[in-house]
């Protein structure tokens, strides 16, 4: 798309910023989200508590704050790990080419036939819930977009001549890849990992959403929404904390992608 | 030819993978499943029955290969909450996860392609930039929040459709919209794409400057080369509509496979969480596969590059 004027892309820096600050900050912020105020339920905003109160009278800023930590931390984790995962296994299949390409290629293939997030679904459903769990069934999920990427790009490489002259004074193949191979395809893979990152935090609500991720009384922002919306008739305002945060982030995070990608001038 | 029977060969390769992949997933259950069936406390004696009976003591490989010969003569075992067939399920529930998916791809070519043209005639204009920031929103906006607000406006508010189930042929609005919608966004923007391109090619302009209206411009010279990578891209999202149903079918109690999955998931019924994930990711192998090979059959170039 269209390069978008730089005040936009700060100001989305600075949404993903402060979440992330947050979400980092989270566990000493003084907050009490798992207090509960049977005098309250279902209160909506006021200046005090300017999200309302849930159906435990449990302050929903407070819940929104805390769940930033859950969702934004997991999300960061797959993400590490999928994109630490996928690019070996991606610049591994295609440096080695042949066979070993063929079957890795058929490997990712696999995974790819798991439509979404089902793949995810079904292995967090196996494994019981429990965050620990959702990252691992989340790193299934993405780490082949990465691999995939990381493959095309290392075929390109392999017969760039600083690569061939590398190869040809007797370079391990461990330090071609990593001096000669690496730095030349990390844009797209940073690019690829910021999408991923809105992407994952998607799908770590949508988990939590089903009820496979955190469990209560922890607070997350999928299950701030599947909360909300069992009491949409009594408290609609239960859902508007929670939706927003998710959406700014992933906003914040996307556009952040687009500005990355428009500025390293990566195809996607 | 050689490219539809190499499709297929892949397909039928990836078809088995997925085959072994959703029979592990049982193997995953942390601990003995006989455990996790009859309780820790549960007699030897019917340990080792019910092992028998479900054939866990075979070998991995040999479990797999009965797993995948039965599934292929539509034997998918046995339901444990229900006692009923799991291909028979299923089967119940197939036709309305193909109606809704049917209906959010309608859904969502409905909106896409008036909004991605508009955004490509009108490049950079204010209506460019409402249409990029709806789908910017659209691609962000999760079904399980968006549905619950087509839920609060269009079933409490305005009363117009049932706010979940599949009682008649209103209740399949909400849940096609909301399907419908993230699609929508993503295929927007590709259409868009797709349509720039093409519309600063040569033959544009030398149609241009015969005179040629807009629309006769967009009919004859724009559209028809700027189907292929439109369609591909369909096809890249049939995947996301699939995995989406699965949430969209929970938020408004939409009796598919998707619904059929969580429900299983949270008996921990495992012969039928393997069935629905096998077919949801069978359906899904199949599809692609007939995209590529429709789009094999449009681009006659493929057909003669392909190697």
């Amino acid at each position: 798309m269209r390069a978008r004027p730089r005040a936009g892309t700060v100001l989305c820096a600075a949404i993903a910023g402060g979440w992330l600050a947050i979400a980092l900050l989270g566990p000493w912020l003084p907050l009490a989200p798992t207090a509960v105020d049977l005098y309250a339920l279902f209160a909506g905003p006021t200046l005090a508590e300017p999200l309302g109160r849930d159906d435990l009278g449990r302050s929903i800023l407070a819940r929104l704050l805390a769940g930033a930590h859950d969702s934004v931390l997991v999300a960061l984790l797959v993400v590490a790990f999928s994109a630490l995962f996928g690019t070996t296994f991606g610049m591994l299949i295609a440096w080695r080419g042949g066979l070993v390409d063929l079957i890795g290629m058929r490997v990712m293939d696999t995974f790819l036939a798991f439509p979404g997030i089902l793949l995810a679904i079904g292995l967090s459903g196996m494994l019981g819930p429990g965050l620990g769990n959702v990252v691992i069934a989340l790193s299934a999920m993405s780490w082949v977009g990465f691999a995939r990427l990381a493959r095309v790009q290392t075929l390109a490489m392999k017969t760039r001549d600083h690569v061939m002259v590398a190869r040809a004074l007797g370079t391990t193949d461990a330090a071609i890849l990593r001096r000669h191979v690496l730095p030349l395809i990390a844009a797209p893979l940073l690019v690829e990992a910021t999408f991923a990152l809105a992407g994952v935090v998607l799908a770590e609500a949508g988990l939590s959403y089903l009820g496979l991720g955190a469990q209560p009384p922890a607070p997350s922002w999928g299950m701030m929404i599947r909360d909300a919306s069992q009491f949409l008739l009594v408290a609609p305002h239960m859902v508007v904390g929670p939706g927003l945060a998710l959406l700014s982030f992933v906003v914040a995070v996307n556009a952040l992608g687009d500005g990355l990608r428009d500025r390293w001038q990566v195809q996607r | 030819m050689r490219l539809a029977i190499a499709r297929l060969l892949s397909a039928a390769v990836v078809v088995l993978g997925v085959s072994a992949a959703v029979f592990l997933l049982v193997h995953l259950v942390p601990g003995d499943p006989i455990d996790a069936l009859l309780g820790e406390a549960a007699a030897n004696a019917d340990r080792g029955a019910l092992r028998q009976a479900l054939g866990l003591d075979a070998p991995l490989a040999v479990q797999w290969w009965r797993f995948v010969s039965a599934a292929a003569t539509g034997d998918l075992g046995t339901s444990l909450g229900t006692g009923r067939l799991v291909a028979a399920l299923l089967a119940e529930r197939l036709p309305y996860t193909a109606a809704l998916a049917l209906a959010a791809l309608a859904v969502a070519l409905a909106i896409a392609f008036p909004l991605g043209t508009l955004a490509a005639l009108r490049a950079g204009g204010v209506l460019d930039a409402l249409a990029g920031t709806a789908s910017m929103l659209g691609a962000a906006l999760p079904n399980f929040l968006l549905g619950p607000i087509f839920i609060i406006v269009f079933a409490l508010w305005l009363g117009w459709f049932p706010i979940g189930g599949a009682e008649g042929p209103r209740a399949i609005v909400l849940p096609a919209l909301t399907l419908g919608s993230g699609l929508a966004a993503l295929l927007a923007r590709m259409i868009r794409a797709a349509l720039l391109e093409v519309l600063a090619e040569e033959h544009v302009r030398a149609a241009r400057a015969r005179g040629l209206g807009p629309l006769a411009i967009l009919r004859h010279h724009v559209f028809p080369p700027a189907a292929l990578p439109i369609l591909t891209v369909v096809g890249a999202q049939l995947g996301a509509l699939l995995g989406g149903a699965v949430i969209t079918e929970t938020v408004f109690g939409w009796p598919g496979l998707g619904q059929l999955a969580v429900e299983a998931i949270q008996r921990r019924d495992y012969p039928l969480v393997q069935g629905t994930v096998l077919v949801i990711s069978v359906s899904y192998v199949v599809l692609n596969t007939l995209v590529d090979l429709l789009y094999a059959r449009l681009d006659p170039r493929l057909e003669n590059d392909a190697g």
